[in-house]
């Protein structure tokens, strides 16, 4: 027996388009995707004006002045006006953007670390290892994210570590559920069944079958957790449980101008426009991903 | 149908079990000593020690959770250390206040959003359905501290028509939603909280509208010779479910999670009694706050499970 | 470097004990007459759950006493109705899920026990394909790494890994270039179901079950499919179980062939036997339900009716007697026996017709059967 191969039907039809790999499609997708793409400049420039601030900044955001306190946008150098210590309002919402990047990002890494380990073991082990984590996780559910974030933050007395914390446990349990889901789905497939049946232990399993079709769903979510992140915590900030002052961020600054609405309107608009706009932008880019790693076509 | 009904009520009483002692545990986040707030700085250890007493900080942990357990289940909270007035009194004030403008918001929010949903969902992928769906997106992403913010400075500060802050000279004890002079306090709120549920509920409706229009049955529909009217009509039917559960889901958050609002209006709700309690230490208020509130999550959660099931026979998880 | 041998060198597992095996295949521990597999009493009951509690309220009785053989380098056909239980017998034969009790012997081991074969050994020599469903292989992996994870988990460099699955993949009849790179979504029905059964090919086994693997396949697909397999199964010496619902499919492919009814086996024997003359009222009805091509040859009524009893809670004695037109008061008191297997023409049927003791009141004569020269339901 010399040739066991049989020519299949389609051995002379060469793909005319190149075999591009899932990660080759999903930039294939974005490239054409030009909102997704406009914001996701927008948070370059964001992150890039957050990293810069020292060498960008016009003015010093600490020093105050008496004299040129509240004045409108445009007044002389003050390009953005000055708030209610006379400080350089642009100068401000620059360093503040490394205040609501950092409290926008780092909850939301942790509790995708914390969370999806989580959720993965229980869902692939199941039973009552499952059972345990998942009940765990519904009694932390049952709290308003709101009102969990305020009162872990208030119970230990505010600041950005206080901020961070809170922050990440509101977040683990939908990662968590996010992922233990999608475990549990993904176990019962055949190819996981073709897995195991070839011998090979949980661990590589988990490692070379489940991972990669968990982390999709699990970062998509994780990504539009990051808007709702930045919006929390400048609004733990706005209550006073952020960082103390005189340090720049977007949420305390709003919560000090508030005083001053009556005198300068539009400058006391700002803090929340830049927190407004980080937000959109982080979920429109992340919607822009969820559209373009939905392959399954 | 009873035995999920029953399964469903049995799992809730854990879960509010643990509520509890989250509740309680929050406290021992706390860095320092409770007593602090209490006590004149002049105090010598022999009140800080009679007082201790009289709170039952002296006692170990356990028992101290299974006496404000017992007496949070009838009904006593303990006592307010800046007003001394009963817990249970303060927070069911408070409670109604922020239900007014919940309900409020959600009610708005729900009636906007499944409409300008439904028309999404039904032009979903044509222009009309992205320009919606970028009016969910901004009412998800816009931080609602800051519009409510924006709406005071365009309506009070600039046109006049609406007071900034409070609910009135009246109070809330004679709140009615017939007086202009009392409801004219509560536009502002609803308006401003009613933002967020608003971008949630119609991406929602727009992703249920646009499935149910996916589904064979509606071609079949069509085939018959239905009018679009109608056909949408059987689509909004089948989607209604979901929705609405979404909207349960999202006055729970509400009661929970006005503080913000509550905050820059100086609407006197549970979430300002909770920023005031945050900032002045007032433990037996907060505690009491935070518990009654994360209750009525529970509730609502369960009432919405269990309501969905009842209408949507296809929804059963065991 | 053949597959054989890149294996051999590099995994000292593979590599057979010297002076213990007969030549032929060097893997052979038994020898020619004994079965490669034997299924004794093997039995699976899955629990309900119901109530407020979440009890379990009802058992089904997937599996119930089977006890088979499976014969080197032969193929045995396992037909019967959704619901009998032929997947849960597949994975229950692979070891993927528990059995409640029964025994497996693969080329005269135990399995799991001290100085028998390890479930790890057990894997080299058993293998599986699945039916093409989405689910078959992993998306987010090229085939070609899919291939190569079976030799990769047993030892083998990633390299070489490789290099294997690119040799099974042409030997199934797909060019490695064309083909290796590319993910699932991006194959035929057809080619994906060639590259399930290369992954089950790479580890080199020695027996395959096939569970419906061609069920989902274009009749043409089909066809080249399964001509595929019978001439991997001549290249390389292997012994396939086939489970299919799909009377001809099996007919076609099988040497003898294994009838199963809501988790019992009802009927065994070579494949002529049991498609010219079945013994058992089952079969029987199964095959005349199977569509004639000759136009003069409709029927007018069902040659059998109603679905099959709830697998919960089965008839009492034989299972089939709700449907069965010989069925008497005996069927419903005492469960047939399958009778005894001796060899390979072995034909043995699970039915009270069969036994000359039974007390049933065509026992001895069944008028099933080859011998009886009733093969259709008009001569009854």
């Amino acid at each position: 027996m010399t040739d066991t191969t049989l020519s299949p039907a389609f051995a002379h039809a060469a793909p005319a388009t190149p075999v591009r790999g899932y990660w080759g499609t999903v930039g294939n997708r974005l490239r054409y995707d030009y909102v997704t793409l406009f914001f996701l400049a927008v948070i370059l420039m964001i992150v890039f004006a957050a990293i810069a601030a020292p060498l960008i900044a016009p003015f010093d955001p600490l020093k105050t002045s008496m004299a040129f306190r509240l004045k409108p946008i445009g007044f002389r150098d003050f390009r953005l006006g000055t708030d209610e210590l006379g400080r350089d309002m642009l100068s401000r919402l620059i360093w503040g953007g490394r205040m609501s990047l950092l409290m926008g990002l780092v909850p939301v890494l942790v509790a995708t670390a914390i969370g999806g380990t989580l959720g993965v073991v229980a869902g692939f082990v199941g039973g009552k290892l499952n059972m345990l984590i998942m009940r765990t996780m519904d009694i932390f559910y049952a709290f308003p994210s709101v009102l969990l974030a305020i009162a872990i933050s208030g119970m230990m007395g505010g600041g950005m570590y206080s901020g961070l914390i809170a922050l990440s446990m509101v977040f683990v349990p939908p990662l968590c559920r996010i992922a233990e889901t999608a475990t549990t789905q993904v176990r019962h497939l055949d190819f996981v069944e073709a897995a195991r049946a070839s011998g090979a232990s949980s661990g590589s399993i988990i490692l070379h079958h489940v991972v990669g079709n968990v982390l999709a769903p699990v970062l998509i979510y994780a990504s539009s957790l990051i808007s709702v992140s930045v919006l929390l915590s400048a609004g733990l900030s706005f209550l006073g449980l952020g960082v103390e002052p005189p340090t720049p961020d977007w949420g305390l600054m709003l919560s000090t101008l508030r005083q001053a609405i009556y005198v300068q309107p539009l400058v006391c608009a700002l803090p929340g426009a830049a927190i407004f706009i980080t937000s959109l932008s982080f979920n429109l880019v992340s919607d822009g991903l969820r559209h373009a790693m939905d392959v399954r076509i | 149908m009873w035995a999920y009904a029953g399964r469903r009520i049995l799992y809730a009483v854990p879960i509010a079990i643990g509520v509890t002692v989250i509740c309680f545990g929050l406290v021992f986040l706390a860095p320092g000593d409770p007593m602090v707030n209490l006590l004149p700085p002049d105090a010598s250890p022999a009140d800080a020690a009679y007082l201790r007493k009289l709170y039952g900080f002296d006692q170990p942990v356990p028992i101290q959770y299974a006496k404000w357990l017992l007496r949070a289940v009838t009904g006593d909270l303990g006592t307010s250390l800046q007003t001394g007035r009963p817990v249970i009194s303060e927070v069911g004030r408070a409670l109604s206040n922020t239900i007014v403008i919940s309900l409020g918001a959600v009610l708005l929010a729900f009636s906007l959003a499944f409409v300008l949903g439904t028309l999404a969902g039904y032009y979903a992928g044509r222009p009309a359905d992205r320009a919606l769906t970028a009016v969910s997106v901004v009412g998800v992403s816009v931080p609602n501290y800051w519009l409510g913010m924006v709406l005071i400075i365009v309506f009070s500060v600039q046109l006049g028509l609406l007071p900034a802050t409070g609910m009135g000279s009246a109070g809330s004890d004679t709140f009615s939603l017939f007086n202009w002079e009392q409801v004219k306090y509560a536009i502002l709120p609803v308006i401003t909280l009613s933002m967020v549920p608003l971008g949630i509920i119609m991406r929602n409706t727009r992703a249920a509208i646009a499935e149910v229009l996916a589904n064979d049955f509606v071609q079949t529909l069509r085939a018959k010779g239905l009018p679009e009217t109608m056909v949408l009509r059987h689509a909004v039917r089948n989607a209604f479910p979901q929705v609405l559960a979404v909207m349960g889901l999202q006055f729970g958050y509400l009661v929970g999670g006005s503080i913000l609002i509550e905050t820059i209006f100086t609407w006197p709700g549970t979430g300002f009694l909770l920023s005031k309690a945050i900032l002045t230490r007032d433990i037996p208020v907060l505690q009491g706050a935070i518990l009654v509130l994360a209750m009525c999550f529970v509730a609502t959660n369960l009432a919405v499970d269990l309501l969905q099931t009842a209408i949507d026979p296809r929804i059963r998880r065991t | 470097m053949s597959h054989w041998d890149l294996m051999a060198a590099h995994a000292p597992a593979f590599r057979p004990k010297l002076g213990t095996v007969p030549p032929g295949d060097p893997r052979d521990r038994g020898g020619k007459a004994q079965p490669m597999l034997i299924a004794a009493g093997v039995t699976k009951h899955f629990d309900i759950l119901g109530g407020v509690l979440n009890r379990p309220v009802a058992k089904v009785r997937a599996v119930d006493d089977v006890s088979f053989c499976v014969l080197k380098g032969e193929t045995l056909g396992i037909v019967g109705e959704s619901g009998c239980g032929k997947s849960t017998l597949a994975r229950l034969l692979m070891h993927l899920i528990p059995m409640d009790s029964g025994e497996l012997i693969f080329d005269g081991e135990g399995i799991g026990e001290s100085g028998g074969l390890s479930l790890r050994d057990l894997r080299r020599n058993l293998q599986m394909v699945f039916q093409d469903s989405y689910s078959s292989l992993n998306p987010r992996l090229p085939v070609q790494d899919s291939i190569a994870y079976g030799p990769r988990v047993h030892g083998l460099p990633r390299a070489e890994a490789r290099a294997v699955a690119r040799e099974l993949l042409e030997k199934v009849g797909l060019d490695p270039d064309l083909f290796g790179a590319r993910y699932p979504h991006e194959l035929s029905g057809g080619q994906k179901q060639r590259v399930n059964v290369a992954r089950a090919l790479a580890l080199h086994p020695r027996m395959l079950i096939l569970d419906e693997a061609v069920s989902a396949l274009d009749k043409s697909i089909e066809a080249q499919v399964l001509n595929l397999l019978r001439q991997l199964k001549r290249h390389f010496n292997l012994t396939y179980i086939f489970i299919s619902h799909d009377l001809n499919v099996v007919q076609y492919i099988s040497d003898r062939v294994l009838v199963m009814y809501l988790g019992q086996i009802v009927e065994i024997g070579p494949v002529e036997e049991i498609y010219l003359g079945p013994r058992h009222p089952y079969t029987r009805a199964l095959l005349d339900s199977r569509l004639s091509m000759n136009p003069d040859d409709r029927v007018d009524e069902a040659p059998i009716t109603g679905d099959p009893p709830n697998p919960t809670n089965p008839p009492s004695g034989c299972r089939f007697r709700t449907r069965c037109p010989f069925a008497e008061a005996v069927c419903a008191e005492r469960a047939p026996t399958l009778g005894t297997w001796a060899d390979r023409d072995t034909h043995v049927s699970a039915c009270h017709m069969e036994d000359a003791a039974s007390g049933h009141s065509r026992a001895g004569r069944s008028p099933l059967g080859r011998e009886a020269g009733a093969t259709t339901m008009g001569a009854a």
